[in-house]
């Protein structure tokens, strides 16, 4: 057997592993990366860049659509036709660059991929399986970044015309009934891409609102704009099942129970760690739930063994992945590197876009808030989507920036801004003092803030 | 206007004299009644002395480390009030008896030749950070490169102050830190070294004397021989765990009421070590019951409250008794009889326990049995090294009535009785 060496060996090549891998290759650590897939996991593959290009698509496609009927921009054009297959490759064109970017980014920074299945031998010795035989590495240091799959519906198992994300992104044909188990951001930013690409869109979700994590506030408009796509949501309903000829999804609701007539079901309830099926077991890491518990060092509770990303739990975030691979990295290379991060921003790709970082308004007692309308904004009214709105929880003792959310068209941009604000520790001052340049949809953060101070100009 | 004087009153069964651990008034403080103007340490306890009338002090009868006979005058107070009974302990003195006291009556306890310095109390405030920078729970406030920069400087942002808004801290405020001089000399750089002068000197006294007392009686009578064994804990740390996680609202369990049923077990097939040995009489007690003596550390010293009865106690009972014991012993609130009467000892210092230990046996005992630290350590088990928890026990006996062989036999009973805990338990 083909036998290696190294100080870092990471499995996976996701977010979180492959940022690792080019960051302990930049400190001169001698790094591998073993996956299974191609480089990039979920997120590159089969997660946030594709969900975001089919966005992208069925937004233009609607865009066309409202062109060819009266609209108040005076634009007349024919009625659009969209070649989903082209729209696909087109997809496919853009994870085939970034992911090519990876394997380039991990060379130059002379760390090794292997491309094969691992099987984790113990905490030192990993057995990969590539495509010329068995190779056994033997590390001082494992990163386990194995990441998360869809989960799976025991009753619901996917198969025929019951689909995960996965597949969902990779429909050549739109498909005329389109049905949504699961009213999260997943199952809402697939769904509504796919009610503006033609499909006769329905929602079941469990809980008796959309985005349950989030309150009634910031998902107002984002259920407006379902409605106006003709989507239907059903609350409190749970699916049980498709009936027997594959045909229906049978749901039971609070007026009983219904069968939805379906082409496609999408099952987005979440996702689960990926924490069996390479030996995982046999090291007995402490687990903490269904994740590999973790201390602030992104150590394990074995010695030389560290976990990062959606095997270490929420919140499942690419970009949470990544500095937490960041952080392994420069501990490895004995930089006393730790998660202190204040604030991570998490961004739902619905219509209209929904950013969080922090503190929502209820999170911490005696905070207060100041919000600032969408529609009180010029760049939003210019954009023809003013609905939505900014807001900034806050001390109003100190005026310390607590958490920062906003809902609206767009919004998505500003995610940076609002982590830097909680991650510096700015104050309302901070913030309504900073000059925002006019007129962009930013102005709405500064006159929130300025609200929260009582100087509110544009309102 | 009349001198009566206050009494050292009878503080105890068979107290003829009474150690004054602490004076509170002096020559010409006024007093009030009530007010607590001494307090004496009899074998076991402190008490309080209150003033009995008010008015002024005029004589003291000793000071602190002194000794003084019950029912000689404590001090003597100058006042309006008058003579309520007979029965009070208080005489009044003759007017000019009181003026010149060194001679009509018992002189004050002499001076302590000992006193060379006034003790300096030890201030380590360092002026620039007085109190705690921010409320506890509160998060330290500081952007990500601040925080980088304290991580590598290795300085803890939750000790700095902040003076940014909100209490942000800012690389000014890290500059403040930085320029401190440092706590210990650092390589970067060196503090002038000087000399330090004086000496303290910490009068003997009180709850510390009668430890003292103690413990020469016992090390200076008692030739000690000290048993150091190792013990495999692992099933009884298992065993314990099981018990403590069905609990309920039952006391936790620590090792000790482990240990004391392992005591009350082992003393069935030595009675020799559940004894007392009278050295002036040439006579040894064996006791029946298993009243264990639980060292105690409290903030006077070392008190060694008494769990009576520990062969009929269970492990919870024994928890509970324990922890109340030694709950009242901290506060100075055990009474004479808990703290009396123990047949046998143990001493643990838990965390802290160290490999071994040479306890020093509680006179008239025979035998202390010290509990050392717990820990894992790789064990051969004849093909492979495996974890194990493994403890030391340290035990001292008399060894004027107990022989060396006898020690070893008995050490290694408690030894296989804690290795299999069910044989504690079972009558067999």
């Amino acid at each position: 057997m083909k036998q290696e060496r190294c100080n870092l060996l990471i499995i996976g090549a996701g977010p979180g592993g492959y940022v690792c891998g080019i960051r302990a290759g930049q400190l001169g650590i001698d790094t591998m990366v073993v996956e299974a897939a191609k480089p990039g996991g979920t997120c590159l593959n089969v997660g946030c860049i594709p969900s975001k290009a089919l966005i992208h698509a069925a937004d233009e496609f609607a865009k066309a659509r409202g062109f060819a009927v009266e609209n108040a921009l005076g634009i007349s054009a024919g009625i659009p036709e969209i070649d989903m297959s082209k729209t696909i490759a087109w997809k496919d064109d853009i994870v085939k660059r970034l992911t090519g970017g990876v394997s380039g980014l991990l060379k130059r920074a002379k760390t090794r991929y292997v491309q094969g299945h691992a099987r984790v031998v113990d905490g030192k010795t990993v057995e990969v399986d590539t495509s010329d035989g068995p190779m056994r590495i033997f590390c001082e240091n494992l990163v386990i970044a194995t990441g998360s799959k869809p989960f799976d519906l025991p009753f619901l198992p996917f198969g025929g015309p019951v689909i995960s994300s996965t597949e969902a992104l990779d429909l050549t044909d739109i498909p005329n009934r389109f049905t949504v188990v699961g009213g999260g951001y997943i199952g809402l930013e697939i769904g509504t891409a796919m009610a503006k690409l033609g499909a006769k869109v329905t929602v079941v979700e469990a809980a008796d609102r959309i985005l349950p994590q989030y309150d009634g506030a910031l998902t107002k408009p984002v259920l407006a704009r379902l409605q106006e796509l003709d989507v239907t949501l059903y609350l409190s309903a749970k699916a049980k099942g498709m009936t027997m000829d594959g045909a229906n999804l049978l749901v039971e609701t609070m007026n009983g129970d219904i069968q939805i007539r379906s082409d496609k079901v999408l099952v987005a309830v979440g996702r689960s760690p990926v924490t069996s099926g390479f030996g995982l077991e046999d090291l007995g890491l402490t687990m903490q739930g269904p994740h590999i518990a973790i201390d602030a060092h992104c150590a394990t509770s074995m010695r030389g063994v560290y976990a990062i990303g959606d095997v270490t739990g929420d919140p499942m975030l690419a970009h949470s992945a990544m500095a937490q691979g960041v952080i392994v990295a420069e501990n490895i290379a004995g930089d006393l590197a730790i998660w202190d991060k204040r604030a991570i921003a998490a961004v739902c790709f619905t219509d209209p876009e929904i950013v969080t970082v922090g503190a929502l308004p209820d999170d911490i007692d005696g905070s207060a808030v100041a919000q600032f309308p969408l529609g009180a904004n010029g760049r939003a009214m210019t954009m023809e989507r003013s609905d939505g709105f900014v807001r900034i929880v806050y001390d109003p003792e100190t005026e310390l920036v607590l958490g920062i959310q906003a809902i609206g068209a767009g919004v998505s941009e500003m995610a940076g801004e609002f982590a830097l604000a909680l991650e510096m520790c700015a104050t309302l001052t901070d913030i309504a003092d900073t000059i925002h340049a006019h007129p962009t949809l930013g102005e709405t953060l500064q006159e929130a803030a300025l609200k929260g101070l009582g100087r509110a100009l544009h309102i | 206007m009349k001198v009566l004087a206050v009494k050292l009153p009878d503080v105890g069964e068979g107290v003829t004299e009474a150690e004054l651990v602490e004076v509170n008034v002096k020559v010409g403080d006024i007093v009030r009644e009530d007010d607590v103007i001494a307090a004496v340490m009899t074998d076991k306890a402190t008490v309080e002395i209150p003033s009995l009338y008010s008015g002024k002090v005029i004589w003291v009868g000793g000071e602190a480390g002194g000794t003084l006979a019950v029912g000689s005058d404590l001090v003597r107070i100058e006042t309006d009030d008058a003579v309520i009974g007979a029965e009070m302990p208080a005489t009044e003195v003759p007017d000019a008896e009181a003026r010149k006291p060194n001679e009509a009556l018992p002189s004050p306890a002499p001076e302590p030749k000992t006193k060379t310095a006034e003790p300096t109390p030890v201030s380590q405030t360092n002026p620039a950070q007085t109190g705690a920078p921010r409320p506890e729970g509160k998060a330290p406030l500081a952007s990500p490169s601040v925080r980088a920069r304290a991580r590598k400087g290795g300085i803890d942002l939750r000790q700095v102050a902040g003076s940014g808004p909100a209490g942000r801290i800012t690389n000014d405020d890290l500059d403040a830190v930085f320029g401190r001089p440092p706590q210990q000399p650092a390589a970067t750089r060196p503090a002038a070294r000087s000399r330090r002068m004086g000496t303290e000197v910490i009068k003997v006294i009180g709850m510390r004397r009668k430890i003292a007392e103690r413990m020469s009686l016992a090390n200076s009578r008692i030739p000690h021989i000290t048993v150091v064994e190792e013990i495999d804990v692992t099933a009884l740390e298992e065993l314990r765990a099981k018990l403590n996680a069905d609990r309920g609202d039952k006391p936790k369990l620590t090792i000790l009421p482990f240990i004391t049923a392992t005591l009350s077990k082992a003393v069935l097939e030595h009675p020799e070590m559940n004894a007392h040995f009278d050295d002036d009489a040439g006579v040894i007690t064996r006791h029946a019951s298993v009243n264990v003596g639980i060292a105690t550390m409290t903030d006077a010293g070392l008190v060694v409250p008494v769990l009576r009865h520990a062969e009929a106690l269970g492990l919870f009972d024994t928890a509970g008794e324990i922890a109340r014991l030694s709950k009242a012993a901290r506060d100075s609130k055990a009474t004479r009889d808990e703290l009396t009467g123990s047949t046998i000892t143990i001493t643990s210092l838990g965390p802290l326990g160290a490999l071994a230990t040479t306890p020093i046996i509680n006179h008239p005992e025979v035998a202390i049995l010290g509990i050392n630290k717990m820990a894992t350590r790789p064990m051969w088990d004849g093909s492979q090294f495996v974890p194990r928890k493994m403890m030391n026990i340290s035990a001292s006996f008399d060894h004027r009535v107990i022989d060396g062989w006898d020690a070893a036999v008995f050490v290694n009973r408690i030894k296989s009785l804690l290795e299999t805990p069910a044989l504690i338990f079972m009558e067999v």
